[in-house]
């Protein structure tokens, strides 16, 4: 019976849990039930790939009513996947959060930040799992609105002049979205994307729905970072608390990405998207852009936040390059690419977020013989970073040994060697860290020890995913393979 | 289709590019949010218009009459106004922490006051 409603409790559950949140006042029970709702969603979202994976695409009628009039939660191969990696994420993320809220927030706040933490989570997996266009953009305003929030809450100043900025971008990149979905309600008289898909097709050359899609491409650009409208990013995650630059550098992007090929590839069918509309070449020429520019970035930075927070704006580069492909191999090394980001991103930023419990900063000087100091914290790091690189038997080598099989593939050699230049420049932002942590002799009086063993535990979880993944990838390539056929089948 | 028929679009248009012209323009934040409602506004007027079937009146049961507009998008465009009211909430929340920490409220103050400090 239950099993029926799983669409609707995965966001509901969340939902419901934030408001109960700011009633229980005490900080104590307010990280409890975070912890059991993250955890309960988590399990939602693994009961529902096995249904996905058994029985096909689920429906589910919001409040019985038939779609495209009602509001349907749509959950397929490519979403349930996605549902997964923001789940899991959100689960370890909380487990690790009390010591590092505790220490970076500060006591009378922290009920308020797991609401807000409640509450993006709760967007991020609307967004997900709506086949609503509308709902979309409602969502992703509430993910946003509360990650505003979540920035805000860093101790530094500037926490707060990143929040607005991200504020400034993050409402364009929503409105363009919300005139995106205009333009195509008013070409279409529909705003489910399933019914959306089929009546946008026969239209194909109208300059409404070719208006539409450039809105919407360039809102959800915005949205996942992609160079060059990345400007937010590395300050919103640089000086937001901890907790917060592990989960949204593992969940928010990743979503926004997924947005993206819903939009390319379900909405609008990859014929329109990369032959009449020429996707293509513009955003390989982007994703090789953002993977060179933002690894070199990267190596020029003190604040090891910052330097990942460009990483990231590469690593994005990766992922929206694999769909630049358009075909199975390359959509399957970009989801793939999006999970194993998540998994590397995740336990270098929880890592980091070790290191600033201990240290109260993450700058270059503060990892001076951080491997004496604190070697587990380090270890993980360094595991983070080989994973970062793409050494083999890491995650990080599977997805990007398919983007370049993909590469080859099409016949495109020349960005199969971009894609190794940008993993070279990856080996030098992170032996700087490892040259710094392990042949510099700590200073005088640093801060030694390691980190409470509640945050040590996730960050090692994630990081030996990192490692489980790379070896037996069976479930991830089996699960990223099967979307990207779905995708690409979808629309022809 | 003579003119101004599609006057309504043209203004969407132009308090569209206002907007978004100030939001970057400007360095005083509170100036940065009145652009950014007015480019949220522009979109609801678009939403609004859409809705408009030409002779059709309130989508109330009306004896005689025989078009009606279509409310969905009024509707849509009600969810819109809220998220933006709480957009430029959590915005003006956050130009007043800005103001209590910096003490100014314009973009080109702040790296002056971060490098003197």
């Amino acid at each position: 019976m239950i099993a029926a409603h799983l669409p609707a409790l995965q966001i509901v559950v969340p939902l419901l849990s934030a408001p109960l949140c700011v009633l229980l006042v005490k900080g104590r029970l307010a990280y409890g039930l975070a912890v059991i709702v993250c955890w309960t969603a988590f399990a939602i979202s693994i009961l529902l790939l096995g249904q996905v994976l058994e029985g096909g695409v689920i429906s589910y009628r919001l409040g019985g009513w038939a779609p495209p009039w009602g509001i349907e939660l749509r959950v397929d191969a490519v979403n349930a996947y996605v549902l997964l990696i923001v789940t899991a994420i959100s689960a370890l993320v909380i487990s690790y959060a009390k010591p590092s809220v505790a220490r970076e927030i500060g006591a009378g706040r922290e009920t308020l930040f797991y609401t807000s933490y409640l509450l993006c989570l709760t967007g991020l997996l609307g967004v997900t799992i709506t086949g609503d266009a509308f709902n979309i953009f409602v969502f992703l305003e509430i993910s946003s609105l509360s990650s505003y929030v979540l920035i805000s809450l860093g101790t530094d100043r500037r926490a707060l002049t990143a929040s607005f900025q991200y504020l400034i971008f993050g409402t364009i990149g929503a409105t363009f979205f919300l005139i995106g979905v205009g333009l195509i309600y008013q070409a279409t008289g529909t705003l489910n994307i399933a019914d959306m898909a089929n009546r946008v097709e026969p239209l194909g050359e109208s300059r409404t729905v070719q208006a539409a899609f450039a809105f919407m491409a360039v809102g959800l650009a915005i949205k996942a970072a992609l160079f060059p409208l990345h400007s937010w990013l590395p300050n919103a995650y640089a000086f937001a608390p901890s907790v917060v630059t592990a989960f949204l550098a593992a969940t928010a992007t990743k979503v926004s990405v997924y947005v993206l090929i819903r939009t390319y590839f379900t909405i609008f069918s990859p014929e329109f998207s990369f032959e009449v509309m020429s996707l293509g070449p513009v955003l390989m020429a982007l994703s090789v852009a953002a993977m060179l520019i933002g690894s070199t970035i990267a190596i020029f930075q003190d604040d090891i936040k910052r330097s990942f927070a460009y990483s990231s704006v590469a690593q994005i580069g990766y992922m929206v390059l694999g769909i630049a492909f358009a075909t199975v191999l390359g959509v399957t090394g970009g989801m793939l690419h999006l999970f194993n980001h998540a998994l590397m991103k995740g336990a270098l930023f929880l890592a980091l977020g070790c290191l600033f419990w201990r240290a109260g900063s993450v700058t270059i000087d503060a990892m001076q013989g951080l491997g004496k100091r604190m070697p587990w914290t380090m270890a993980a790091i360094v595991v983070g970073g080989l994973s970062l690189i793409g050494v083999p038997l890491t995650a990080g080598f599977i997805s990007k040994w398919y983007l370049l099989l993909a590469a080859i593939d099409s016949g495109l050699w020349w960005i199969a060697i971009f894609i190794l230049v940008s993993s070279l420049l990856a080996i030098v932002y992170v032996w700087r860290l490892v040259e710094v942590a392990y042949l510099q002799p700590a200073p005088e009086g640093a801060p030694s020890g390691e980190a409470p063993l509640a945050m040590l535990i996730p960050t090692w979880v994630l990081v030996l995913a990192n490692i489980y993944f790379g070896v037996d990838t069976r479930v991830s390539i089996g699960v990223a393979t099967e979307a990207a056929k779905f995708l690409l089948g979808a629309g022809s | 289709m003579e003119w101004p028929g599609l006057y309504n679009y043209w203004i969407v248009i132009f308090l569209m590019m206002s907007g978004l012209y100030i939001v970057m323009a400007r360095a005083n934040l509170i100036k940065k949010m009145v652009g950014l409602s007015i480019f949220q506004a522009s979109v609801f007027i678009f939403y609004l218009t859409m809705g408009k079937v030409a002779g059709g009146t309130a989508p109330i049961v009306i004896p005689g009459a025989s078009a009606y507009s279509n409310p969905l998008p009024h509707v849509l465009i009600l969810t819109a106004i809220v998220v933006g009211v709480a957009t430029l909430a959590l915005g003006l929340a956050l130009i007043v922490r800005i103001k209590e920490a910096y003490g100014t409220i314009e973009e080109d103050d702040f790296e002056k006051r971060e490098n003197a400090t």
